[in-house]
């Protein structure tokens, strides 16, 4: 058993600054995390960190940050969460520069930022296509050298609730096959995304949903569900790499897409931001020409860089570089890259208050992208990175504050000893998770896609209650200790839970906004600004519809109004 | 899809252990793909053989660093070797110099614990926001590409052989990162010279060869630092300057 005043489950950028801000003020914290130190899906991100600094371009400033992501989140996101994203971004990455991260510098010494879809601009400060990297080894740093205890490889099965507030986790430690209890008096889920419910995805292993279920398993409302973010460029070949991102900063620092009838085809969907559209535009526009039958060998089309000459991409683009020389034998600075869209981050999650971001549950808090909210129906490139640092702070902070005065509740436990069963319960003979994981993913790679419709999602649906239905006959062989199958078992529970409820809140949105497109409802429509909030009830998924607040004056200046077509 | 048209099927001998000391390589027969990696196969037999099998991995697009391995005795990332680079048979161990855990999963945790030995970074008072040139952040940018794969440690043959008190090539990078880091202000000389032991260190470069984000660990870090070291503690102009002082 495991006490600290605070802990956090998952070890990327968000969990990390939590527990920074946690420990400056004066907490202890355990950090739980279900892979390496280090390894979190934060050490993916390449292009940069979106901050106002305006070291590049003078006129940049908080408010055109914040009316970027509000208009590019098609005003379904929370405006509070993105004006403190907008106001609290430069700060952070001064902070992590002081903590030791080592940004590229521009001619005079500053902090070099780079063009990136949908912002107005230049505002991605960046280290190379390795800011991810640079943000995970700085924050990793910064708790290793306290008295934190993180304990890796350690996956939590279920969140305890007592009397409506948080009182403890229990986890499965791999290297040993113990099960730990971890008893805090608060709690913050920091554990990403769900990339990895669909089959082509630029996610890691780890990202299953898990920290979304846990969090509506115990009583937490998750909402946008339905907005899944396609990133327009993933590599399709060879077959083990499909989907493995290829970063924005191609197109960022000049790359252009083409069809195979070497037409500039962005000219066509974007005439004036071209391929420095929002993603879900040129995600679809990709979609489309696939679609069309205007594409490679290998089903993509093209993204070409290498009329920038090869001194330049080897300085700014060098992990795409060997990422194509090495998995794909293609030399980028010579040819074009195939690509085509790939799953890349859920905007949805858990519905937190945009202050604390406590989450519906007392005493459990969430940040990153686990939680919902700041990016409404799309996120913008390298806010994801400007979330974890200005929301994992925030969360801390939320998290101390509320703590305050407050003793740990003891967990029941016959309830710990029911989990504990549980899980001990599928090594027994069954059916193989992972076939039944396989078969979810292309459930919702074929019909919860890029482009959906009613007819489709409503299969989904059904094919989803029946993979859940055969999911009570898993199990596998082995025993507790460093079992991925049976870790594959506890993972399905979750990444059902995740699919649910994407494919309940999507069927529900009788419009396109964003991520969510339908072809049986192509147009944007006002009745439709809206929130969609999914939560348990008993043992089944109930939703209701939220209408977005109006944004105040104040804020609303700043914002070009949203316009509706008829329809 | 691809694995209908080409039912051509290949042959991956792995080791599996319980942690126990003793174990043995397996034969496990794998349908090929184009542009297939060893990683690939190795989760093949994983979700469709043997689901006890325990093997780390984590972003299969050589960024996190999980799924270091010894391929044919070669320490490398399973998801950056491609079956088709490889003549015969493929075996795949885990890495020797760590203790194992279980099949191709080893315990690494030492490192965290050396990492948390190495004095953190301390920045000298300046105005803010910094100014720094982008020269200054070449110096120290080799060194922060490290995904701590620790294929380094594992491929030492200072750790390997003789287990003598030296932190290792992955930890040396560490410390030359934060030494070149232009705002940072630490001396870190007396922490390479007796915790790091870096006078362990005989150059055969053997890391470098082998360092999957050709770091230029020997070249660039390790002899650097070890310079370092010398100067502060074994040059005898260094003993008089300081005396005068």
């Amino acid at each position: 058993m495991h006490e600290s005043d605070l802990l956090i489950i998952g070890a990327g950028g968000a969990g990390m600054r939590a527990a920074i801000s946690a420990l400056g003020n004066g907490h202890n914290v355990n950090i739980v995390s279900k892979s390496l130190i280090g390894k979190a899906h934060t050490v993916m991100a390449e292009g940069g960190i979106a901050a106002s600094v305006g070291d590049v371009d003078k006129d940049d400033n908080w408010t055109v940050h914040f009316a970027d992501t509000v208009v590019e989140g098609v005003y379904i996101g929370n405006w509070r969460m993105a004006e403190i994203l907008a106001k609290d971004a430069p700060e952070r990455v001064y902070e992590l520069e002081r903590f030791g991260a080592v940004f590229d510098r521009t001619p005079d010494g500053k902090i070099m930022q780079r063009a990136f879809g949908g912002h107005t601009y230049r505002r991605l400060c960046h280290v190379g296509d390795k800011t991810g990297l640079e943000i995970i080894r700085t924050l990793e740093d910064k708790v290793l050298h306290t008295d934190t205890r993180i304990f890796d490889e350690v996956y939590i099965t279920k969140l305890f609730v007592r009397n409506g507030r948080f009182c403890s986790a229990l986890g499965l430690e791999m290297r040993t096959g113990e099960f730990l209890l971890f008893k805090a008096k608060a709690l913050i889920i920091a554990t990403g995304g769900c990339g990895r419910v669909y089959k082509i995805t630029s996610n890691s292993w780890e990202s299953t949903g898990d920290g979304l279920a846990l969090a509506y398993n115990a009583g937490a409302e998750l909402m946008d569900m339905e907005m899944i973010q396609f990133h327009p460029t993933g590599m399709v070949w060879p077959p083990g790499a499909k989907g493995l991102l290829v970063t924005e900063s191609v197109r960022g620092e000049g790359g252009i897409l083409l069809n195979s009838k070497h037409e500039r085809f962005m000219l066509r969907y974007s005439p004036e931001k071209k391929e420095l559209d929002a993603r879900d535009v040129v995600a679809r526009a990709n979609y489309y020409e696939i679609k069309a039958g205007r594409c490679g060998p290998h089903g993509g089309v093209y993204l070409d860089i290498s009329h920038k000459g090869r001194g330049f991409i080897m300085k700014k683009l060098p992990g795409m570089y060997s990422q194509f020389k090495e998995f794909a034998g293609v030399d980028i600075t010579k040819e074009a890259m195939e690509v085509a869209p790939t799953v890349h981050y859920q905007m949805g999650g858990i519905r937190v208050n945009p202050y604390t971001c406590a989450t519906s549950v007392e005493g459990i808090f969430a940040a990153g992208e686990v939680a919902s909210g700041l990016h409404g129906a799309n996120r913008l490139g390298g806010n994801s990175l400007a979330d974890i640092l200005v929301f994992g702070k925030l969360a801390g902070d939320g998290a101390t504050e509320w703590m305050d005065g407050k003793e740990i509740v003891v967990p029941d436990e016959s309830e710990v000893a029911k989990e504990i069963g549980r899980v001990r319960n599928f090594i027994r003979n069954g059916l193989n998770p992972y076939d039944l994981i396989d078969e979810l993913a292309s459930v919702m790679q074929n019909y919860m896609g890029i482009v959906r419709n009613g007819d489709d999602m409503r299969k989904a649906i059904d094919l989803i209650g029946n993979i859940r239905k055969r999911s009570e006959d898993i199990g596998v062989s082995g025993g507790l200790k460093y079992n991925h199958g049976l870790l594959g078992c506890l993972e399905l529970q979750n990444m059902l839970v995740a699919c649910e409820s994407i494919s309940v809140s999507a069927n529900i949105r009788e419009e396109s906004r964003g991520a969510h497109t339908r072809s049986d409802f192509p147009k944007r429509r006002s009745e439709w600004k809206v929130n969609i909030v999914c939560r348990k009830n008993g043992e089944n998924l109930s939703t209701k519809i939220v209408r977005v607040e109006e944004i105040p004056e104040e804020l609303a200046k700043y914002v070009k109004p949203e316009v509706y077509e008829n329809g | 899809m691809d694995d209908v048209k080409e039912k051509r099927m290949i042959e991956i001998s792995i080791y599996r252990t319980d942690g126990t000391g003793r174990g043995e390589y397996k034969d496990y027969e794998v349908p090929m793909q184009e542009g297939m990696v060893v990683l690939d196969a190795v989760r093949y037999v994983q979700e469709h053989i043997d689901t006890t099998l325990a093997v780390r991995w984590n972003c299969k697009a050589a960024r996190c660093g999980s799924c270091s391995a010894e391929i044919n005795n070669m320490p490398k990332l399973m998801c950056k070797t491609r079956i088709d680079t490889i003549n015969g048979k493929i075996r795949v161990a885990p890495m020797g110099a760590f203790k194992g855990v279980a099949d191709l999963v080893t315990d690494i945790s030492e490192n965290y614990l050396i990492n948390r030995q190495i004095p953190e970074f301390s920045p000298k008072e300046a105005a803010v926001p910094w100014k720094i040139m982008q020269m200054d952040v070449e110096r120290t940018k080799e060194f922060r590409k490290c995904i701590e794969c620790f294929l380094c440690q594992d491929v030492c043959h200072v750790i390997r052989e003789h287990k003598a008190d030296y932190v290792g090539p992955r930890h040396i990078v560490k410390a030359a990162s934060l030494d070149m880091h232009p705002m940072d202000t630490v001396d870190r000389s007396g922490f390479l010279n007796r915790e790091a032991g870096i006078g362990y260190c005989n150059v055969t470069k053997c890391c470098q060869d082998i360092c999957p984000e050709g770091i230029k660990i020997t070249d660039n870090a390790i002899i650097q630092e070890k310079e370092r070291a010398v100067d502060r503690f074994y040059d005898p102009l260094f003993w008089r300057k300081a005396k005068k002082r």
